[in-house]
């Protein structure tokens, strides 16, 4: 693997960490599998996009995105809890919905951000290359926000989200209204994809209604990397895991990506395949091997 | 009066061939200080009952109202603030992954708003240590451990403090010892009679040993097939014995008693 790709591995493990700490929010936390991260990761992109050309400062920008985001993430929260639907096909509704959504934010499929100031612009005016100022400011912004996750989910309200995932009849008993947990968690877990998105459409300078496919599958992928390599006894540790999961998750392609095996090369195409393997491995592995120490 | 049941009905998929009649018509008044036993065969009503007054489902018809105040279309979060459960499976009184103390602090706030104030306080350690100390379990000095390592009844003892911790105005008890050994079960049970006593609280205990409903509680109530058909209390109740109630049991199914019975099923 060249310096080059090194590098490019460590700012989309970055950019996509928020993602990441998202997907560990729902899929984790509150135990709600949500396929909205593949329509609301875009979301955040076309939000940005539209918002930058139209003048708004890019750091601006990124909380609309985030607010887009959140609303997106609330409603596959009240389609399930208000609803009843099924968590994952109340997701998958929205994800799907998203997609006509997010054509009609940006008026078209896709959008350039060319020759606009990006989040990036402030750090490049000091001198930094691009492919430096990009991990640099978005590891930033994953510690401050690995941080601000560890504060709440110690909070009052962060235990009760907690509990809402592990026993809801618990916390239900203790006064807690879980709908609204819920609601919220999943939102709070989408403003998290949305900024994520943002922040790499302002990167690659590009917003283009395709690019959440298979957000999920290596938001998950990234979740377990980190939580079998780093561990998961406690929150703190289980959030930093999740955010160094994502970045090992982006040098395992790219190293994927650069190997050869005689005539036959991995094409990013195959990507999906590889990291979908990857997840029903990480997922059954804990189950083979009760059955093998039996 | 602190809690009126009247004339409660419940169906569960009314309507279709499963249709069941869980409550016809049930009415119950509970007084202030009131320690009820609940008993009757399998599929009675009991949970049901319980279930009613603690919010999971709204009744298909009847009210429900608690210290003067109708509750029968709060959800089940919103009566938190009255009343406080305790069920028969020990895992799910508590939150596994929660440490003794997370799970502590949760319950010291059933009823109140969740705030961005830390979730485990510190002066609160040296409280929830001192309540632990009283269950005789040696828990108190296991604040950091996860609740999921705890036998069962353990976390039955947990969830008991959990559920008194706030002073519940009512403390729903759904054959809270049945899943545990005889003798943990004994102390649990010694448990929640002192729980009770100590704080005068107003208690309903379902539960299939007779002997325990004889033993404990100040009024004893049968239920059959979604009614209530027997409700003695006082020196009246202190009269009755196992005898008695299976006599009675029996009467209303229409058979005759044998002695070796020894639970109602
Ligand atoms: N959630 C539910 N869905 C469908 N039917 C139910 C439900 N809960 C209870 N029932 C039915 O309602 C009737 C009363 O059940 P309930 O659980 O109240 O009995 P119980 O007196 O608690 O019995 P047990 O002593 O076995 O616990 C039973 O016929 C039961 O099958
Ligand atoms: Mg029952």
């Amino acid at each position: 693997m060249t310096t080059y790709a090194f590098l490019g591995a460590l700012e989309q493990g970055c950019a996509y960490g928020l993602m990441v700490l998202g997907v560990y929010l729902t899929f984790r936390v509150l135990d709600f599998p949500d396929l909205t991260v593949d329509g609301s990761l875009p979301m955040g992109a076309a939000v940005s996009a539209v918002a930058i050309t139209n003048g708004v400062d890019p750091f601006v920008a990124l909380f609309i995105a985030m607010g887009g985001g959140f609303i997106a993430g609330a409603v596959t929260g009240f389609l399930n809890t208000k609803l009843k639907i099924l968590h994952l096909l109340a997701s998958i509704l929205t994800m799907i919905a998203l997609y006509s959504i997010n054509i009609r934010i940006m008026g078209r499929p896709n959008m350039t951000l060319l020759g606009q100031d990006t989040v990036l612009t402030p750090l490049l005016n000091l001198g930094l290359t691009p492919s430096v100022a990009a991990p640099v400011l978005f590891s930033g912004f994953c510690i401050l926000v690995v941080i601000l996750l560890i504060w709440f989910l110690h909070t009052e309200f962060g235990l009760a989200m907690l509990a809402t995932g592990d026993n809801r009849q618990m916390i239900t008993s203790q006064g807690v209204n879980t709908d609204f947990m819920i609601i919220f968690g999943v939102g709070l877990s989408n403003a998290l994809v949305a900024l994520s998105g943002a922040l790499i459409a302002q990167n690659q300078g590009a917003a283009d209604v395709n690019m959440g496919v298979g957000t999920i599958v290596a938001g998950l992928a990234s979740v377990i990397i980190g939580e079998t390599l780093v561990g998961c006894r406690t929150i703190t540790r289980a959030l930093i895991a999740a955010f160094i999961g994502s970045i090992l998750y982006r040098l395992a392609i790219a190293f994927a990506l650069s190997a050869k095996l005689g005539a036959f090369r991995v094409t990013p195409s195959d990507l999906n395949l590889i990291t979908a393997i990857l997840v029903v491995a990480a997922l059954t592995a804990p189950k083979l091997k009760q059955r093998w120490a039996r | 009066m602190m809690l009126s049941l009247t004339e409660i009905v419940k169906y569960f998929h009314r309507g279709s061939v499963n249709e069941v009649l869980a409550l016809n018509g049930a009415s119950l008044e509970v007084k202030r200080g009131d320690f009820v036993s609940i008993i009757g065969s399998n599929g009675a009503g009991k949970s049901t009952l319980l279930n009613c007054v603690a919010g999971c489902f709204a009744p298909d018809s009847g009210s429900i109202v608690v210290k003067g105040t109708d509750v029968t279309s709060w959800p089940e979060y919103k009566r938190a603030a009255y009343l406080s459960r305790v069920f028969q499976d020990p895992l799910r009184g508590t939150c596994a992954s929660g440490t003794i103390e997370q799970n502590l602090a949760m319950a010291s706030r059933r009823g109140k708003r969740n705030t961005l104030a830390m979730g485990v306080k510190k002066r609160e350690r040296e409280e929830f240590r001192e309540q632990l100390a009283t269950l005789k379990l040696g828990l108190e000095d296991r604040l950091k451990d996860r609740a999921g390592l705890l036998s069962g009844g353990q976390r039955q003892a947990l969830t008991m403090l959990m559920a008194t911790m706030v002073r519940p105005d009512i403390l729903l008890l759904d054959e809270h010892t049945a899943a545990l050994d005889p003798k943990t079960s004994a102390q649990i049970l010694e448990l929640t009679d002192q729980i009770i006593h100590e704080q005068h609280l107003t208690a309903m205990m379902v539960t299939h040993n007779m002997q325990h409903a004889l033993e404990l509680g100040n009024r004893l109530v049968m239920m059959h097939q979604g009614q209530i058909i027997l409700d003695v209390e006082g020196d009246e109740k202190k009269k009755l014995q196992v005898q008695d109630l299976m006599e009675r049991f029996y009467a209303v199914r229409g058979e005759t008693y044998s002695d070796d019975r020894a639970l109602l099923v």
